[in-house]
């Protein structure tokens, strides 16, 4: 894992409102297409923005490694991962670990 | 002038009858030979003078890609009202239709997005309770 590079992309994705909408609605159900993605993000939140758009945030999360993207056929699912926050939390949460 | 007919874009009109009918539940109401295609129509048992819907093929060289590009974004191509919108979705996993959207509490409306084997997503839709 890239860390130095990486974490920028990281804190670049998250500090967008939106994105953080689309991982808090992936955490209520994991692996859901774009459909519904932007129809949670329209009929529960209001943010009535383009598909385009939302494809495009969604291109800067997997780029950050906190979505997945998952083909089944001819669907396409996108999942959270979580796991490039751990770099977050082994900085400033849990730093001494690194140095027993 | 009124509403009476609404189509869907399917790959094998013969295969679209039968999970139309067998699976969804519709009932033909036109069936009427066009020489290459067929005028094939169903309607709801619950409005058998209602709208139809055309199982429409989809020959012409711009639709198949249209339906794909739909596909991957998980776009259903048209939508179906019923009661349960749960209920439903057992019914139909029951007949080993495969679901992209599970039973969703979207705002006023609950939905739910299938596969039709024809190449098309279909939605299903039912108004939730006031609360």
């Amino acid at each position: 894992m890239h860390i130095i590079d990486g974490v920028g992309d990281l804190f670049k994705a998250l500090a967008d409102p939106t994105r953080r909408k689309i991982l808090d609605e992936l955490t209520e159900r994991d692996g859901q297409t774009l459909f519904e993605i932007c129809g949670r993000l329209v009929m529960k939140h209001g943010l009535g923005s383009s598909r385009q758009a939302i494809s495009q945030h969604l291109d800067v999360l997997e780029a950050a490694g906190l979505i997945e993207v998952r083909r089944e056929g001819r669907y396409k699912f996108h999942h959270l991962n979580a796991a490039p926050l751990e770099q977050v939390a082994e900085r400033w949460l849990r730093p001494a670990k690194e140095k027993p | 002038m009124k509403v009476n007919l609404a189509s869907v874009y399917v790959d094998d009109q013969e295969k679209a009858l039968r999970f139309y009918t067998d699976v969804l539940g519709f009932r033909k109401k036109q069936d009427i030979d066009l020489g290459e295609a067929r005028w094939l129509t169903v309607v709801s048992p619950d409005e058998p003078d209602g709208v139809e819907l055309l199982l429409e093929p989809d020959s012409h060289p711009a639709a198949r890609p249209f339906k794909q590009a739909l596909v991957d974004d998980g776009i259903p191509f048209t939508s179906f009202a019923v009661d349960d919108v749960e209920r439903e979705t057992e019914r139909l996993r029951g007949h080993g239709v495969t679901f992209t959207q599970e039973p969703t509490e979207m705002g006023p409306v609950t939905t739910a997005v299938f596969d039709d084997t024809c190449g098309n997503l279909i939605q299903i839709a039912a108004m939730n309770e006031p609360s």
